[in-house]
């Protein structure tokens, strides 16, 4: 009999009916590694049921007392997997060391939402505090009785439980529970994802008992990955498996007509898989399922090149109509401002289509074996993929199983999910294992698109030179056209490309700052997707989803403001920020940065090379950022050097200031990227950014020369996120600087040479 | 040979009969069966299950897929096997060990550098030749010897702050 089809006899009723075993789930002893196999994960004898209701769900004590916490996220690089470990092993009074962080495995974690927005601490440390400092309570009641002595009279060191009196007289957390499973009920929200929230009864520790949490620990998947000890997702094989190519159409939204499976009858084992529009090839060979895709003959429906011209883009999103405008935030009476306004100032900006463009395209194995369809992806969201896998398949959810595994990058909506889909698709075609990786032109052509957008804004300035009312209004792509994760077939391209309708979202946002304005409109507006399905610009989250575009417009306008007011821009903004901690931030931002306080441009700068400085602030989600930047501009070439950035940084409690700050470098490189380089090319047909000289990124001989980093410390507040907050302002810092150095406002992304030049000329 | 985008080599004729190919790796002698066209990352990654190399964009323009090949960094992704010869190939793996590791793969442990990790390929067997080549380097020489390749996580300050002290610890 397999631990599968054991009867429940330990349900938790009989437990609880049992008495003395309240707090402990009986079963099969946990072994040190037996926590992570699917089977006993699902085995609800061994185990209350894997629901955010119990304690069991998050922190587990193996029988050599190590602790094992299984995290509903994913770290995606920036070293969150330290992070929830230093938070657990502070709530649990144990060694860093003898804590495991097992991530987003569906089979061992319940769906905290994955790496998503920033939330990575902010919501599910929050989630592991509460669930470790419930897991020491129940530990030193446990200890207590055990011990007779009151639990007030015991205290932790690293696992064992002693009488604060007669250190002799302990227990330890191995003794006490380890091997088996806690039994504890937790006060659930009833939500999943992000905002899954469910306490025990136990408070956490103040901040000033901190201990782990605040240290500068070390991550440990580092040295795998250098010693290339680690798999990465693109690595897993399973006995059996055929490698998978998919074939995409020339010109967006044309579907196959005749697939001539004779042209690939020569390269061994090869095979096609065609439905509807969704087309593949495969072999046992992965160099020959490539070939195969090279090779195979197929002809093409006619469709209508459904995209605009790249040159007249701008023109399609001030021309579109508007499918919906939400009003962000607004106070006073805008309208009636502008009316009497002395003067106004008025700009507006605009933003390209960027791609995730991770270093590696996207790869999934998929392997349907006994009525269990197992999933290796390196989505950001294993719990929405297991859905997808489940939906798309007609299988019921718990018979799927998604395990995380590191992949090439993420940084969103990537494009690892609907290869995690079209991998499930493949592998019920064929019956047998599929391993599919995509191509370098579909991983950059084919990922869910950072949408496009323009953005407006004017200031009416009154008579004695005091802004009194401001309005934004952003207008783009949605960044919902798909959804941010693959739980449902509309939201991918294994859905669209065999029927199913996309089901297209609205969202975008406002800016997040604290100006204070007599009279303030912030809004947004989408417009409908340029392709119903299938799109090469279907648009979607990309990191800190719309922040950069709508901060890079609502900063640099700032800015505008300030030099038509002769205003330096620093004394500007503070005449308005009124959030003690953003008036903190910008201060010290400045004084770390040696500002002087001047208006812009500088003036009297002579010969090609000129230099020049910017500040932009935003918020987001609580995490507040102030980014010095300062540029060097070759006039004669347009080329941008952003050499030099001062951050400084306000995201509440810092949990480890070593991974926070390495977190805050890339926003800031891949910030610039974005800025300086990064535009999606399309013409008509198709997009034609395909590989790395189509879509070029920022490259090591223009990094910065220096990041400088003043970390804001907050220990009494909750840790708010830092995953995306910082590449927010980058753009518009940038911008700013630039005109400092010449004069000229440029607001359009990317500022690469051709487009400054173009500016400057 | 022409390719297109995907760097598929543009041909129409049936592939080529698969050949043997000795290969020398990381020291140890095999021998793979393979078109002669196949890239050498395939057979690393595929033939002799050495995941270290990374297929990033098949296209050279990337560097995942870097290892050295009579000590100098190839792009494995684009170097057809039977290019490679008797010509002995170090992956990441064979460049250092945790226990004799490269001045490399300890600054870049020490300077905790990769996000995703799955550039580093290109990254360090790229420094490595450079630095065994040319002690004390400027910091504006170590850019330049890097100029190309891609991480797409941000973290070429930290790639910088390793190269230069693994290059400041080589030269004693």
């Amino acid at each position: 009999m397999t631990k599968m089809d054991k009867p429940s006899v330990f349900s938790r009723r009989a437990l609880l009916k049992a008495g003395g075993a309240l707090v402990v789930s009986v079963g099969v002893p946990l072994g040190l590694d037996a926590v992570l196999d699917h089977q006993a994960a699902l085995a609800q004898s061994a185990k209350p049921p894997l629901m955010p209701d119990q304690l069991s769900s998050y922190i587990a004590v193996m029988a050599d007392g190590r602790v094992a916490a299984y995290f509903g996220k994913m770290d995606m690089g920036h070293g969150i997997g330290v992070a929830i470990g230093q938070i657990v092993a502070e709530e649990l009074d144990v060694a860093f060391s003898k804590v495991t962080v097992h991530m987003a495995d569906t089979a061992t974690s319940v769906n905290q939402g994955g790496a998503s927005g920033s939330t990575g601490i902010q919501d599910g440390g929050k989630q592991m505090r509460m669930a470790a400092a419930e897991a020491r309570r129940v530990l030193v009641e446990m200890a207590a009785a055990k011990l007779g002595t009151p639990a007030d009279d015991l205290t932790v060191h690293d696992g064992v439980v002693m009488v604060k009196s007669n250190a002799d007289k302990s227990t330890s957390y191995a003794q006490l529970i380890g091997g088996q499973y806690f039994n504890v009920q937790l006060d659930w929200n009833k939500k999943f994802g992000n905002p899954l929230y469910a306490p025990g009864k136990a408070k956490p520790k103040d901040y000033k008992d901190h201990k782990v949490v605040g240290q500068r620990i070390k991550r440990e998947d580092v040295a795998p990955k250098v010693f290339a000890q680690e798999d990465f997702v693109t690595d897993v094989k399973v006995p059996g498996m055929l490698h998978a190519r998919m074939i995409r159409p020339a010109v967006a939204g044309a579907v196959p007509t005749k697939v001539d499976e004779s042209s690939i009858k020569d390269i061994p084992g090869a095979r096609v898989v065609w439905q509807e529009g969704f087309l593949a090839v495969l072999a046992p060979r992965e160099w020959d399922a490539i070939q195969a895709m090279g090779k195979l003959k197929v002809e093409w429906s006619n469709a209508a090149p459904p995209f605009p011209t790249q040159a007249s883009l701008y023109d399609h999103i001030r021309k579109a109509s508007v499918r919906k405008r939400e009003v962000g935030k607004e106070n006073g009476n805008v309208d009636d401002a502008f009316k009497t306004a002395a003067r106004v100032i008025e700009a507006e900006y605009e933003w390209p289509f960027q791609s995730h463009a991770c270093m590696g395209p996207a790869c999934a194995l998929v392997e349907i074996k006994d009525g269990l369809a197992t999933c290796w992806s390196g989505t950001q969201k294993s719990h929405f993929v297991q859905q997808g896998i489940a939906s798309i398949l007609q299988m019921p959810v718990e018979k799927v199983h998604v395990k995380w595994i590191n992949g090439p990058g993420s940084y969103g909506r990537n494009d690892a999910d609907d290869c995690a889909m079209d991998a499930a698709v493949l592998a019920k075609a064929v019956n047998a294992p599929v391993r599919l990786q995509y191509m370098r032109d579909q991983g950059t052509g084919w990922d869910p698109k950072g949408p496009a957008s323009i953005h407006r804004a004017r200031a009416a300035i009154d008579a004695a030179g005091n802004m009194v009312a401001y309005e934004f209004t952003s207008k783009g792509f949605s960044r919902v056209d798909v959804n941010t994760n693959g739980s449902a077939p509309f939201d991918t391209l294994a859905g669209q490309t065999r029927g199913v309708a996309l089901q297209s979202g609205d969202g975008f946002g406002v800016p997040a700052e604290s100006y204070a304005f007599a009279n303030k409109r912030l809004a947004w507006e989408t417009i409908p997707p340029l392709l119903d399905r299938s799109s090469p610009l279907r648009s979607s989250h990309l990191r800190d989803p719309v922040g950069p575009q709508i901060h890079f417009a609502s900063e640099s306008f700032m800015d505008e403001v300030a030099a038509a007011l002769n205003l330096d821009p620093i004394e500007f903004r503070l005449r308005h920020v009124k959030d003690p901690r953003d008036i903190a931030l910008i201060k010290a931002a400045a004084q770390k940065a040696n500002w002087e306080t001047r208006a812009s441009p500088r003036r009297g700068q002579t010969g090609s090379k000129v230099q020049g400085r910017g500040i932009a602030y935003s918020q987001r989600n609580g995490t507040r950022v102030a980014v010095v930047a300062e540029v060097e501009v070759d006039r004669a070439s347009g080329k941008i050097w952003a050499r030099r950035f001062t951050v400084a940084h306000d995201c509440g409690q810092i949990i480890n200031p070593d991974g926070l700050e390495k977190c805050i470098e890339g926003n800031i490189v891949q910030g610039v990227s974005r800025t300086l380089w990064e535009e999606v090319k399309f013409d008509n047909k198709n997009v034609t950014s395909v590989d790395w000289q189509t879509y070029p990124i920022l490259d090591i001989t223009e990094t910065p020369e220096k990041v400088d980093f003043v970390l804001i410390n907050h220990p009494e507040l909750p840790p708010t996120g830092a995953g995306e907050p910082s590449i927010r302002p980058v753009a518009a810092a940038i911008a700013n600087a630039i005109f400092d150095a010449t004069g000229v406002r440029i607001r359009r992304v990317p500022f690469s040479p051709e487009h400054v030049k173009a500016a400057l000329a | 040979m022409p390719r297109d985008r995907r760097g598929i080599a543009a041909r129409e004729d049936p592939p080529t009969m698969t050949q043997k190919f000795k290969l020398n790796v990381n020291g140890r002698d095999h021998t793979v069966d393979a078109d002669p066209d196949m890239p050498l990352l395939y057979a690393l990654r595929d033939d002799l299950g050495l995941n270290n190399p990374h297929f990033g964009c098949g296209l050279a323009q990337c560097g995942a897929c870097t290892v050295h090949v009579d000590g100098q960094p190839v792009r494995a992704c684009i170097t057809p096997l039977s290019a490679v010869g008797a010509g002995k190939v170090v992956t990441l793996a064979g460049l250092g060990t945790p226990d004799k590791p490269h001045p490399l793969q300890t600054a870049y442990v020490d300077e905790q550098v990769p996000q995703c990790g799955y550039c580093i390929n290109g990254w360090i067997m790229t420094a490595a030749a450079f630095l065994r080549d040319k002690k004390k380097p400027t910091d504006a020489e170590i850019r330049q010897a890097l100029e190309g390749l891609k991480c797409r996580c941000g973290t070429h300050m930290g790639i910088l702050r390793a190269v230069k002290r693994a290059a400041e610890q080589m030269a004693g």
